[in-house]
């Protein structure tokens, strides 16, 4: 049994908004895998809803004619593995949405939800962030975009107005088109898990060399980050093992992992050194770069 | 023949379609919903509480806390009562507590119109504590100055020694090494799907009904009256179809306090169903071991001494209390009965969950020290890991060094080589490189066990069965024993069927128990029903067929002496292919023929006063990332001597569920407490890391039969069994890997980052 207040469904993105706006205390739910959640756990401040979960207008996964892909907000991580848009363009989305859950939460979670929530740890985080991806939002004051990396604020914060909606996040075909990207999400088992970390990495190869390299990580500071640092090292560098040794060396400096009883700090950075190192082979790998 | 056939189970159809019924699925008019209030600390007092407000929110029927409760200790604990005083168990429980003895400690029930109620009601409740220092740690629980969680107890449930076998002394001079190691398990927990509930009424002014989620319904009856002190005869316990238990519901948990809401609340019917947090720390968990072995082994593999120490800690309730080290320490004994053991045996209380019965009863932590310590001597003298457990496996005729009887049937050799030959243990220690120095390496890892069938001669075993020939020539049978998942009702109709000569579906299983009618046995615990309630029920399927056979002789000119009943068929012996009547011509005729015959039953309780030890072993061949701190496992194979398999089909379900819970134990699971304050960190199935089908790899399983003559078909036990030896099979496979020597469970990231770290691997 949950202890909800008030119920109001919306029909449209607008609706919602004017419903959100009518209550202050209304938060939107959409797949219902985290409000459901805290809800259960009696917590207060997830007593209004208003229910998004139907919006045809926020499901949709497309591509613009100048290429840019737009995932809207209200898509399941089924409809992203499902979609070819993402696994023929963006398959590292795909890779980070198939480590959600199990079946049954992929089957109802969204990718705005994942994201607006603001968890550290979330699965699609660092995909997007390796795409570079931007939010989009409406509001009574319209529309507005921003970077996902800037969309972050903070521990559960990110920078969404209480009667926005997330309508879509943007990819645009410079930030896809030509890269080469992997994700790894380590958790304590291998599926209905939190990532303990999780890993993505983004190459835009310039002949047998980085171009650009982007790289992020979950549950390794407050929000999901871009090792921005790391990445400037990285530019121009050798494809070769240099790079991997570099990137292992590098990337602890642009994270901040804590200590917490889920894992021990050194375990986390152990953990993260790894796999920047193994996501960039696995990135090898598909570039045909052989370490050997 | 239906012994021995991978029939499909007899519930298996209702269970897959949910037709099956559990406590929740029964609802009644007026039923009211009781939540209890749990400290949020782990040590202290209720200085002050106040449910005034709580009684007055609209919607409770009542609130109670530890000053309304009647004021008699009782023990949970689901055994047979025992006629030695001395070897009852703890009564240590009340049922609300003013003395708060573990985080989720259970200060006050409210009775609502529904759950949102009355946990709104929870949350009005004010209550004031004093706080004390928690006792975690075994050395804050033991320090001299630890204030008692229980009086006159200094903390400590019982403590026991023995020696068998010989002079420790003697053996540990004549041996050419000796190995020591300490082991430490952890905290798991059950995790059945169905966590617990219960719900009772007053069908009248006396007597109260409880429908309940149980292993144990006739112990629960005995209990309730203990708790509330009113006469068994006026308690009634109904078992519907269980959703798992492993030891968890072999306890008595919800009852008494059902009973008792419905007592004071004039017997309105009032549900208390546990969540799954609740669940995970409010019922039992199984008990941490900390055992010190010394093991003395002669140069040519020769085991000679067993010596350890065993520290098992109950938390804040004795429950089974130090029942479990105790089994423990004797059952894992028989795998290696020429050694000399020395043991000794302590339980202690802590600020920490209660510790109960959970599949395996102290073996699988005893298991994992005497299976670690010897993979560390077979290291130690250079011997393989295989041939060392050969050269001390139990034999056939080899006696208990405890109760001095022989092992009638034992096929641990046997097991040990099939598992061998099935994961090519001798081809890849030759095939295999000598020293690995990647970051990925592959290790190979085996351990044996024992385990015993049923509690004799600790407790009685005694079971109980029934059986009506119904007027279609089918028969119902009743049963005590109590089927909660692992397959009892389906083992016991088989061998219903083939004691009759009926058809498998001409057997109906009542697998409801309600103690008002259901013949008597104590429950499913000790892997006992298929040895145990199996002797009763055969016996009672012998009967039967006795009186149908005499009635067939008296309405007939037939010699009671040459008939058989054959696929539900009354056949002469000579002539088997005839068939002389059906069993239905038999029923009808002694049902509805006005001048003879009458409804033919047949009852038989029976006392088994035998144990028949099993054995088996564990072989896996997994990968270890040493970076990532995660193990991969290949394969892995349990072998088991389980006498005849009575269903092959169940089985191998009870040993596939039975590794995937050592696995879990083994690489996943631990009840994650706090030793400063006392704080359970994940009392969840996120947190607490059961793993899931994708963590789980194939699982081999492979079955060695012997015939074991105490039991009229053959069997012995396989319940709890599969649990036993894969975690110790994981450890040495890991140590195989990395030269890494892990002594305590799990083999999570966490614990290998630090043994790799402290190694030097990373």
């Amino acid at each position: 049994m949950f202890d909800i207040e008030s119920y109001h469904k919306a029909d449209s993105v607008d609706e919602a908004i004017s419903l959100l706006l009518q209550n202050p205390n209304a938060i939107p739910i959409a797949g219902g895998t985290d409000v459901l959640v805290r809800l259960r756990q009696g917590n207060p401040d997830y007593g209004h809803v208003v229910d998004i979960h139907d919006v045809a207008d926020l499901k949709k996964i497309r591509i613009e004619s100048d290429g840019t892909i737009v995932v809207g907000s209200g898509a399941t991580f089924t409809d992203l593995i499902a979609s070819h848009i993402i696994t023929d363009n963006i398959p590292v989305l795909a890779q980070g949405a198939g480590s959600v859950g199990g079946p049954q939460v992929r089957n109802q979670a969204t990718v705005g939800g994942n994201i607006c929530n603001g968890a550290p740890s979330a699965d699609s985080a660092a995909p997007l962030l390796v795409l570079d991806a931007v939010v989009e939002l409406k509001g009574p004051q319209g529309l507005r975009r921003i970077p996902l990396h800037e969309f972050y604020q903070g521990p559960s914060r990110v920078d969404r107005e209480q009667a926005e909606i997330m309508t879509a996040l943007r990819i645009a075909p410079d930030d896809f088109q030509c890269w080469v990207s992997s994700y790894y999400k380590y958790a304590m088992r291998d599926a209905m898990d939190i990532a303990t970390i999780g890993c993505a990495l983004a190459c835009l190869p310039q002949g047998k060399k980085v171009g650009r390299l982007r790289l992020a990580f979950t549950v390794a500071g407050p929000t999901p980050l871009r090792c921005w640092k790391t990445e400037e090292k990285a530019r121009g560098a050798a494809l070769d093992q240099s790079l991997v040794k570099l990137v292992g060396e590098s990337v602890l400096d642009d994270l901040r992992p804590r200590d917490s009883w889920r894992a021990p700090k050194d375990l986390r950075e152990q953990i993260i050194k790894t796999l920047a190192q193994r996501v960039l082979i696995q990135v090898f790998q598909q570039l045909g770069v052989s370490l050997a | 023949m239906a012994v021995g056939k991978a029939v499909h189970r007899v519930d298996g159809a209702a269970k897959v379609t949910g037709k099956a019924r559990y406590a929740d699925d029964f609802t009644m008019p007026g039923m009211r919903v009781a939540k209890y209030l749990r400290s949020i600390i782990a040590h202290g007092r209720v200085a002050r509480i106040d449910t005034s407000r709580a009684k007055g929110l609209p919607g409770v029927d009542g609130v109670f806390t530890f000053e309304d409760i009647p004021r008699n200790r009782f023990a949970t604990a689901g055994h047979p009562y025992s006629l030695d005083p001395n070897h009852n168990d703890v009564a240590d429980r009340l049922l609300l507590t003013d003395y708060v003895r573990y985080e989720g400690d259970e200060i006050a029930v409210v009775v609502a119109e529904n759950e949102l109620v009355a946990k709104k009601a929870l949350a009005l409740i004010e209550v004031e504590y004093e706080t004390y220092k928690p006792l975690v740690r075994p050395e804050d629980v033991m320090a001299a100055d630890a204030p008692e969680l229980h009086q006159r107890t200094r903390n400590i449930v019982k403590e026991h020694s023995f020696t068998a076998g010989g002079d420790p002394e003697l053996a540990r001079k004549e041996s050419d090494r000796l190995l020591e190691g300490t082991f430490e398990t952890q905290v798991v927990q059950h995790c059945h799907l169905e966590n617990h509930s219960a719900y009772a009424y007053m069908e009248d002014l006396e007597k109260i009904v409880i429908v309940s989620s149980t292993q144990i319904p006739h112990i629960v009856r005995r209990i309730v009256g203990d708790a509330l002190s009113i006469p068994l005869g006026r308690i009634r316990v109904i078992k519907p179809h269980i959703g798992g238990g492993f030891g968890n519901k072999q306890d008595v948990i919800l009852e008494p306090m059902v009973a008792f809401l419905t007592w004071k609340l004039g017997g309105v019917p009032v549900r208390l169903r546990l969540d799954r947090e609740e669940c995970m720390v409010g019922t039992r968990v199984r008990h941490p071991f900390r055992v010190q072995v010394e093991m003395g082994v002669q140069k040519d593999g020769t085991v000679n001494l067993i010596d350890f120490d065993a520290l098992s800690c109950t938390g804040a309730y004795a429950s089974h209390g130090h029942s479990i080290v105790a089994a423990g320490a004797a059952k894992s004994h028989y795998m290696y009965p020429r050694a000399v053991y020395h043991c000794r045996g302590r339980t202690i209380y802590g600020n920490f969950p209660a510790g109960g019965a959970m599949r395996g009863y102290g073996s699988p932590q005893m298991t994992f020290a005497i299976e670690s310590i010897m993979e560390d001597a077979a290291r130690a003298l250079g011997m393989d890991s295989v041939e060392m457990r050969l050269k001390n496996a139990a034999l056939p005729g080899n006696k208990s060094q405890i109760t001095q009887k022989p092992l009638l049937s034992c096929g641990l050799v046997a097991c040990l080589q099939k598992g061998s030959q099935l994961i090519q243990w001798e081809q890849k220690r030759a095939d295999w490189p000598k020293t690995q120095n990647g970051p990925v390496r592959r290790g190979l890892g085996v351990a044996s066990f024992s385990y015993g069938s049923g509690t004799f001669p600790v407790c009685v075993e005694v079971a109980s069965a029934r059986l009506a020939l119904n007027q279609d020539g089918s028969v119902h049978l009743q049963v005590g024993a109590t089927e909660i998942g692992q397959g009892s009702d389906t083992a016991l109709a088989q061998m219903v069927a083939e004691t009759l000569g009926q058809p498998l579906d001409q057997v109906h299983v009542v697998s409801c128990q309600d103690t008002d009618v259901t013949p008597f046995d104590t429950g499913a615990y000790a892997s006992r029903q298929t040895y145990v309630s199996g002797q009763a029920v055969i016996r009672t399927a012998r009967q039967l067929r006795e009186k149908i056979l005499d009635y067939v002789g008296a309405i007939s000119d037939l010699g009671v002496r040459d008939l058989d009943i054959k696929n539900g068929h009354i056949i002469i012996s000579r002539t088997p292919e005839t068939a002389v009547m059906s069993l239905k011509d038999v029923a009808i005729d002694a049902y509805y023929q006005k001048n003879r015959g009458g409804q033919i039953t047949a009852e038989v309780s029976y006392k088994t006063r035998s144990n028949a030890h099993v054995f088996g072993c564990t072989f896996v061949d997994l990968e270890v990332d040493i970076p990532l701190c995660q193990v991969k496992i290949n394969e892995i194979y349990n072998v088991h001597d389980c006498g005849v398999v009575i269903n092959p089909l169940n089985a191998a379900g009870q040993v596939l569920g039975g590794m995937a819970m050592s696995i879990g134990a083994a690489l996943y699971e631990k009840l994650m407490i706090d030793p400063d304050s006392g704080r359970i960190y994940n009392n969840n199935m996120l947190d607490y890391k059961i793993p899931t089908i994708m963590d789980i790899p194939d699982l081999g399983v492979a079955f060695v039969e012997t015939n074991e003559p105490t039991h009229p078909y053959g069997s012995k036990s396989l319940g709890e069994p599969p649990v036993l030896s894969p975690a110790p099979a994981i450890r040495n496979a890991v140590l195989d890997a990395t030269g890494v020597a892990v002594n305590e469970l799990p083999l999570n990231p966490k614990t290998l980052y630090k043994y790799f770290k402290n190694a030097g691997l990373i």
